[in-house]
């Protein structure tokens, strides 16, 4: 009994890593694109992004101006749609 | 039926609403009074999150600061808007997992030290308070103006109406009170972009009003505007003039600050479960965007509407003329806003016109004088602060319009003040006075300290409101500032990290401390004038501003952390297994007490 029982909570231990490390990299991969649209295409690459027209004017100010905010947006709701998914998929859910 | 009549009217009926829901929804126990129970639906707890973040800061200030500036004031939608990617991938979802009221508690039992959870009180309040001082500051302005009372008076108004609806609702009077004055605030703010967009680009939505097309020249609206602004000798207004690391590390630092100010957090513990919370932020920053998108908008078009008033037969012709703001109905604007000192016109070189240009460069002022204009701009004055206010004026929108936009500025002003003063309130009775001083308080005693608090809070912001240390904006980067390099940090090595007690602790004093030396000086001791070493505009470190410097702060934070960490013991067993649980939902259920 004593060795099932703790063969299970090593199981959950284990577990229980492998949700964290793959939410780390989700929470990884959408840093990156935080910081890209907003200091990158915002800021730093405006001037690269000179080049393509918008409005008027260049990506580079839709970007810092809307682009970036839209995109934080949908870095959220995927965040939370795809974390509510890895939940299911380690157990780990309310 | 006169303006001031109108705006009495939107203003009062507003205000009967909140005060009517505060009324409603009064809170019975401890539970109820600091997070309604956790029975908020994420949409809701979005909306009244958005309302009480968006403060007058966003509402009434942000847009004239993109208008005057351009590009470069982009930081402010940028950075106060990334924030919330922070807070939902970081902080929202393991703050609810752990399950209790409010930040400086989980600071506390993470780092398992009653002195990590004075430090984090202590730093939740200078934060809180600073940031409220602004907005009892912004409250007076906006109530003096609209009520046509004197700034004194239209402070004291105030300050009885958010201790009214904040003491005697708790929190979930506060959430609802949010969502009315939520929905208030967005109409005031997008029906004038509306009509405004309607009138200059013939597109009903303003954000892409702001890319299409001016109807009346059949150029791109922004080309347009740079081509005007040019020609009066100022700015590009769509290119890149200021410093491009001052530019990140001020966007970073508003970022930071978002996600570390302790309103803002508490709110995502008063959602049912972790998989809300983290939806939470996201409508949270849905209901953010809709002000957010709109207001670079509301910038450049009202930038473009005062230089067609200025120059309203192009800027190639003569300017305005005297007797055309005096007379002319269109011009009736003017003539109110300079009641208030904050917009001045004068005559200077007695030619009947009013002259607008940027007289610092020599190459307008080349240009005016050989036309005849004068070597001076004659547009003596024109407070950022008005811009959004003055807007339906501006474009000639009808009464009820102005009188919603009234209320609209009030509702930020006042609801940030609220959730700022319950911030502080459960600070000193949760944290310092039952957490550290009197554990044994029985939950009537917490209550009432929670009130008592929150009275004590209001009557010194509001004095401090009274005689405002000079500078609103410059007290909320403060605040940013300050959350930035002390709170954020600490709540993020407390999940992400096995960082122990002293390595915090050490971490927050030190971004604190740092991060006040340098804003002392450069704005004075205390804010006292005069007493500074340096300014923004020659700062001491490179370019980095005062405002930018929580960006660093929040770094020094981190590295003297890992760094003390490394050097002392590993944090114990139980504090390893509480860490674990915080990273997974399993097991949530309802938050409890200690």
């Amino acid at each position: 009994m004593a060795d099932h029982s703790s063969q299970t909570a090593q199981d959950t231990a284990k577990n229980d890593a492998g949700y964290w490390a793959a939410n780390v990299r989700i929470i990884l991969i959408s840093l990156v694109i935080w910081a890209l649209v907003s200091f990158g295409f915002g800021i730093l690459l405006r001037p690269m992004l000179s080049g393509i027209e918008v409005g008027g004017t260049d990506l580079g100010f839709w970007f810092a101006q809307q682009g970036s905010i839209l995109v934080f947006l949908a870095l959220i709701f995927f965040y939370a749609w795809r974390m509510n998914k890895l939940d299911k998929e380690f157990g780990v859910e309310e | 039926m006169d303006q001031f009549t109108i705006n009495l009217l939107f203003v009062g009926a507003s205000f009967a609403l909140y005060i009517g829901i505060a009324i409603w929804a009064r809170a019975g126990s401890t539970s109820e009074f600091y997070a309604a129970g956790r029975g908020v639906h994420p949409v809701t707890n979005g909306m009244a999150t958005a309302a009480d973040w968006m403060s007058a800061a966003s509402f009434i200030s942000m847009a004239g600061l993109i208008a005057f500036t351009g590009y470069d004031n982009s930081t402010f939608l940028m950075g106060w808007t990334g924030g919330y990617v922070l807070l939902a991938l970081l902080l929202a979802p393991y703050l609810r997992k752990f399950g209790k009221y409010t930040v400086s508690e989980f600071i506390g039992d993470r780092f398992y030290s009653p002195t990590a959870r004075v430090v984090a009180v202590i730093c939740l309040i200078v934060a809180s308070t600073t940031y409220v001082i602004g907005q009892m500051t912004g409250v007076g302005v906006a109530f003096g103006r609209f009520l046509e009372v004197s700034n004194t008076a239209g402070l004291l108004i105030g300050a009885c109406v958010v201790f009214a609806y904040a003491v005697f609702g708790g929190m979930k009077g506060v959430t609802y009170t949010q969502v009315a004055q939520y929905c208030v605030l967005i109409m005031a703010y997008t029906i004038p972009a509306v009509f405004i967009s309607l009138q200059l680009t013939g597109n009903p939505i303003p954000a892409l009003g702001l890319f299409g097309e001016h109807t009346a020249s059949g150029t791109p609206l922004l080309e347009k505007l740079d081509q005007i602004v040019v020609e009066l000798g100022f700015n590009e207004y769509t290119a890149h003039h200021g410093d491009t690391f001052n530019m990140v590390l001020f966007t970073l630092s508003l970022m930071i600050g978002t996600a570390g100010l302790p309103h803002v957090i508490m709110r995502f513990f008063t959602v049912p479960r972790v998989a809300d919370a983290r939806w939470s932020a996201g409508w949270t920053l849905v209901f953010i965007a809709l002000l957010y998108l709109t207001a670079p908008a509301v910038g450049a078009m009202a930038r473009l509407n005062i230089s067609d008033m200025m120059w309203p037969n192009g800027t190639s012709s003569e300017p305005v003329s005297v007797e055309m703001i005096e007379n002319d109905a269109r011009y009736d604007w003017m003539a109110t806003w300079q009641k208030t000192g904050l917009l001045g016109w004068e005559d200077k070189n007695g030619d009947g016109r009013i002259a607008y240009f940027n007289d610092k460069n020599p190459e307008s002022v080349a240009k005016a004088e050989a036309a005849g204009w004068g070597s001076e701009n004659e547009l003596t004055n024109f407070n950022r602060d008005i811009l959004v206010l003055a807007n339906p004026e501006i474009a000639n929108l009808p009464g009820w319009v102005i009188g919603l936009v009234a209320a609209g500025g009030l509702a930020a002003a006042l609801s940030t003040a609220a959730g700022l003063l319950l911030a502080i309130s459960s600070a000193v009775s949760h944290d310092l006075i039952k957490g550290s001083i009197n554990p044994g308080i029985s939950e009537k005693g917490e209550l009432l300290s929670a009130r008592v608090a929150m009275a004590v809070a209001i009557a010194v912001a509001t004095y401090l409101g009274l005689n405002p240390p000079g500078f609103a904006a410059q007290t909320v980067a403060l605040a940013f500032g300050l959350a930035a390099a002390s709170i954020f940090p600490a709540l993020m090595m407390g999940i992400f990290t096995k960082v122990n007690n002293k390595g915090a602790v050490a971490g927050m004093l030190a971004g604190l401390l740092v991060t006040l030396l340098y804003i002392f000086l450069h704005k004075g001791w205390f804010f006292i004038p005069d007493t500074n070493s340096f300014s923004d505009a020659d700062p001491l470190l490179g370019t980095v501003k005062s405002t930018s410097f929580g960006a660093i702060g929040a770094m020094i934070n981190f590295a003297v952390a890992f760094t003390v960490s490394k050097m002392t013991e590993a944090i114990p067993q139980e504090i390893e297994e509480l860490v674990e649980s915080v990273r997974v939902p399993r097991g949530a259920g309802a938050a409890q007490d200690h």
